[in-house]
């Protein structure tokens, strides 16, 4: 046997102790409180083990929280209403950040990390605050509406705010450095002179990006997808400033249950449904971050 | 022709650019503007400002935040250097793929089940040991250092792949113990990379409300909570006056650090070029 030394032993436990206590745990937690009852007092739960007798524990399992989940239609709309949004608003991003990533890789050396800064700078400033200024931009008598009326080309204005369409609005523009530096990175290292054989064989340069460059990218359309899609259907924020009472976004959904209804057995409930149908994006996004990162044996 | 960019090309990515950039334009526009109705422009004004100075509440909430951020990302970057090193250096030890498994997900992880299984993993433990009593401060940093250095695992661990293992072979035949190694070899190589993970640290913490909101206690209010509470009553100048100010010192330091990391750049390639003329 191969003598382990105490510094690497101390380099590999430190952050992985402090990952099991704090992330990996916490799961088996709420994994345990999506199966007790409510009740008042603090904290607002059952425990699951009681002891009865000096010997005997009494192990309480109630499944009744993921029953409630598939019998209010309120739990199903919101799921499905938050993949329909997390996908659309993926997919735009995916239009919008295309070309800037291109236009970028295609740009001379000396301008692209200022263009690549550019792209970052937003994602440095408030989330918060970005999705705060778009209130100012969507609202009844905010500065679209103001414009369009004040060219005469409405008399009313276009209700904007609280809609779907604001939601997809307030995700595109908060994800999309997300979507634009990996595409960029694959778009970058690709290698020119295949793009030249092709034209010199005379294949129209429409037919070159569909079968040449677009195939060679999809590493990097796959991890920004999915950088975006897997936050976008847990979303609080957007949905809550952004969307109307009836956007029915799942983060928003446990988020009311914790804080309004204060049902914490529900709201672990919802996170672990969540979680489940998250778990193969979240794989196939490791799967990605895996084959990127170096020094892989 | 080939290589160059097209004029479609160049139109859509001005598109996003402006996409990307009129929303904070119009905050910083309309942060000057007299009216109190934000989008109806009355004139020029700093008054927003002033008003921004005397309230207690965000003055306090933001020395909150600072405080955080500070220690979330000092801590963040120590854990992450580590989780880095060992997933780059360290080829085979049990429970490598778990690590990476827990480096990554909380890239993506949904805010909202972070926040919720955190708070419900203190309540747990205080149940159970009596600590943390309550919420603050202290559970506020925990999380924040949890989700944050899994951004600095990555910037560390790219960095440490890009770098050139003979180095720090050449110095261990030499004789040299792995710590000092490290000192002496690898930490300085990677100190752009240090930097930027603690910048990056620094405004995840800074800029959290959800997993926040889940883990703070009463009297322990961070900067985004208040904006959030306040945003949520409708638009208000001063917070477009608090946006300017957050967009400037940002731009700076962006702008800052991108020189500085270039000037880093520059020196180490005439470094290795001075060192390749001196062998030939």
């Amino acid at each position: 046997m191969r003598p382990v030394s105490a510094g690497r032993w101390a380099v590999i436990s430190l952050p992985y102790l402090w990952l099991l206590l704090f992330f990996l745990v916490p799961f088996i937690i709420v994994f345990k409180i999506s199966l007790s009852d409510i009740r008042l007092g603090m904290p607002p739960y059952q425990p699951m083990l009681q002891w009865v007798e000096a010997q005997v524990v009494n192990i309480q399992v109630n499944l009744g929280n993921y029953a409630f989940l598939l019998e209010d239609p309120l739990y199903r709309n919101a799921y499905l209403h938050s993949i329909s949004t997390a996908a659309i608003s993926t997919l735009l991003c995916l239009l919008i950040g295309y070309p800037m990533a291109y236009g970028i890789a295609r740009t001379d050396k000396s301008w692209r990390n200022l263009l690549l800064m550019l792209v970052m700078l937003p994602f440095w400033t408030s989330f918060l605050l970005r999705v705060y200024a778009w209130i100012g931009i969507l609202k009844n008598n905010g500065l679209i509406n103001n414009l369009l009326m004040g060219m005469g080309l409405i008399d009313q204005p276009i209700v904007m705010l609280q809609t779907d369409f604001a939601v997809y609005i307030g995700i595109v523009y908060s994800y999309l450095p997300f979507m634009v530096l990996p595409l960029y990175a694959t778009l970058e290292k690709q290698d020119i002179t295949l793009l030249e054989a092709a034209a010199d064989l005379g294949c129209h340069p429409v037919r070159a990006f569909l079968t040449i460059t677009l195939p060679l990218s999809m590493p990097g359309v796959v991890a920004g997808s999915l950088l975006v899609f897997i936050p976008a259907v847990g979303e609080f924020v957007i949905p809550a400033l952004l969307g109307g009472p009836d956007t029915l976004m799942i983060g928003k959904v446990l988020w009311n249950e914790f804080f309004q209804n204060r049902d914490w057995p529900v709201a672990s409930a919802v996170a672990i449904a969540m979680l489940l149908l998250l778990v193969v994006p979240i794989m196939l996004f490791q799967l990605a971050q895996g084959r990127q990162a170096g020094g892989h044996p | 022709m080939i290589g160059r960019r097209s004029f479609l090309i160049t139109t859509l990515m001005s598109f996003g650019f402006a996409f990307l950039y009129i929303p904070i334009l119009s905050l910083i526009v309309y942060s000057f503007n007299e009216s109190r109705l934000v989008t109806v422009w009355a004139g020029f004004s700093t008054k927003w400002y002033g008003e921004l100075f005397q309230n207690e509440q965000v003055l306090n909430a933001a020395k909150l935040s600072l405080e955080v951020a500070a220690i979330n990302a000092t801590g963040a970057v120590i854990l992450g250097t580590l989780a880095g090193f060992a997933l780059s250096r360290f080829r085979r030890f049990r429970g490598r793929t778990l690590l990476t498994g827990m480096t990554s997900a909380p890239l993506v992880m949904p805010e909202v089940i972070t926040g919720l299984s955190m708070l419900l993993l203190f309540v747990a433990m205080e149940q159970a040991f009596g600590w943390p009593s309550g919420r603050g401060v202290t559970t506020i940093t925990i999380a924040h250092i949890t989700f944050s250095m899994a951004y600095v695992t990555v910037v560390i661990q790219s960095r440490l792949a890009s770098l050139d293992v003979s180095l720090e072979e050449a110095a261990m035949d030499l004789g040299a113990k792995p710590w000092k190694v490290f000192m002496v070899i690898t930490l300085p190589i990677i100190f752009p990379a240090i930097l930027a993970g603690w910048l990056l640290a620094f405004t995840l913490s800074w800029d959290d409300l959800v997993i926040t909101s889940f883990v703070s206690g009463p009297g322990s209010s961070t900067l985004p909570i208040v904006i959030f509470s306040k945003v949520r009553l409708g638009v208000s100048p001063d917070i477009n006056a608090l946006a300017t100010i957050m967009v400037g010192i940002v731009a700076v330091g962006v702008v800052a650090t991108g020189l500085y990391l270039q000037h880093q750049e520059r020196r180490r390639e005439r470094d290795v070029q001075a060192a390749l003329a001196s062998n030939g």
